[in-house]
């Protein structure tokens, strides 16, 4: 069956950062994803030219029809400059999804490892719908997110992810800032590294479903020190942009 | 192609390329002069000392090679357009490698005219499937130079399939192994949610595309 294209309408618009943007669409045939998936968009200017783009999905599956994304702005982008600055409440836009069956997690799967989801930048958008699926399910198993932004105003969802940490015991959040010492910040200032991942995550296991998204440098070098710290490669899973 | 709503206040920024280049490029890509990665886990690093690439398949004689005996095996320098599902194609990129059809060569196919698709492995257990007529007469190779430069581990290094006329993910990466086989079995990608083909020209990136 072709997965077809879909004329979906955008309802709502968050300003994330002053990089990003949410855009939540109505997709009135949507079938529901896996949190993890993507969509691809195309956009037709009034000559006929196309173009396409793929984005995560970062709400949950729960959310059924109100599917939505998070778009970082390129500076020289072609597409993500359309969608954070020109598109709002209204705009209608065709998308075609879910697409992806790799890099996804669900809530009631087994065998239940704890869950271990690093993000470098924007590459937080899949694990924030894998999380907020997390959150919307009963869950038998421990979840940390390791999420590195350039500096504290660029990180994404930043209080729904200290909401969700604060209510759930079982999850446990790091920031970690490359560019910026802030003041009275809890989270690390530096680049990921081996003492942070032996710091954060302890000697009780290295057994963890992992999830890996962000740049590709960033990606690599995560992936390279998590094999370090002991995790198997066969339980990485990674997704790079750019 | 020419379906579609109107993106209301969308212009788009057409690249200044000639119309030769435009048609090179696939509906739904966009050219780009990086080189993104795509892999589904952590990039594996192969030492060349312990590298080898084996072709098998049923009724014919499992071959092996090693690192020196492959960079034995004849050479080709080549330049080709490539197109990755994620949306990007870089064109006129150069590669050096064997050809299959060298490396098919020393086995006796015609043997075994049964044999009609390939599983490309690599050394982590990824797969890809591909129709034998896909990867013979001059359209695949196993390349370890890309840009006249060592391939790069992230890019696959030290060898990896490439199968230019089709989407990038199946021309598998730190490839180690080729098996011919009777029936076309879906590899990795195939297997959730893509296309089993991937024909770029006909935007062959989904299953039922």
């Amino acid at each position: 069956m072709k997965l077809k294209w879909q004329i979906a309408e955008v309802t709502e618009t968050i300003q994330e950062t002053a990089q990003t943007k949410s855009l939540i669409f109505d997709v009135p045939e949507w079938q529901e994803h896996f949190a993890g998936q993507h969509i691809d968009i195309r956009l037709t200017a009034e000559d006929g030219y196309q173009v396409e783009r793929s984005y995560s999905i970062s709400s949950p599956p729960e959310n059924g029809q109100k599917v939505a994304i998070t778009v970082e702005r390129v500076e020289d982008g072609e597409v993500s400059p359309y969608l954070t600055d020109i598109v709002e409440k209204g705009y209608k836009l065709e998308l075609r999804g879910p697409i992806g069956g790799y890099f996804v997690w669900k809530a009631n799967q087994t065998p239940t490892k704890p869950l271990l989801l690093i993000a470098g930048g924007s590459g937080i958008v899949p694990l924030m719908s894998m999380l907020r699926h997390r959150n919307l399910n009963p869950i038998n198993s421990g979840a940390v997110l390791i999420y590195s932004a350039k500096a504290t105003a660029d990180i994404i969802y930043y209080d729904e992810l200290n909401e969700l940490t604060k209510k759930d015991g079982t999850l446990k959040t790091v920031f970690v800032v490359t560019r910026e010492q802030p003041v009275n910040w809890q989270g690390y200032t530096r680049r990921i590294d081996l003492q942070m991942f032996e710091e954060v995550l302890g000697k009780m296991t290295t057994d963890y479903n992992v999830f890996i998204c962000g740049s590709t440098s960033f990606v690599e070098a995560a992936a390279d020190l998590l094999q370090e710290f002991g995790v198997s490669p066969q339980n990485i899973k990674t997704e790079r942009f750019g | 192609m020419t379906d579609g709503i109107i993106s209301k206040g969308f212009t788009g920024r057409r690249r200044n390329s000639g119309l030769d280049k435009r048609d090179r490029i696939p509906p739904g890509q966009y050219e780009t002069d990086q080189f993104p990665v795509l892999s589904a886990g952590p990039t594996p690093r192969v030492s060349l000392d312990r590298w080898t690439f084996k072709v098998s398949g049923k009724g014919i004689e499992t071959l092996e090679w090693n690192w020196k005996e492959f960079l034995a095996l004849p050479q080709e320098t080549f330049t080709v357009d490539i197109h990755c599902v994620t949306k990007w194609t870089k064109l006129d990129t150069g590669w050096k490698g064997v050809s299959l059809d060298t490396v098919f060569s020393k086995l006796n196919l015609l043997s075994a005219p049964n044999l009609q698709y390939i599983v490309a492995k690599d050394v982590t257990g990824y797969t890809a499937n591909l129709p034998l007529k896909d990867v013979i007469n001059g359209k695949a190779w196993i390349v370890h130079e890309f840009d006249g430069k060592t391939l790069s581990a992230d890019h696959g290094g030290p060898a990896r399939l490439l199968v230019p006329h089709l989407y990038l993910w199946k021309s598998v990466k730190w490839l180690n192994e080729i098996i011919l086989t009777e029936n076309d079995q879906p590899g990795f990608w195939e297997s959730v949610g893509y296309h089993n083909y991937g024909d770029p020209f006909l935007e062959q990136r989904y299953r039922g595309d």
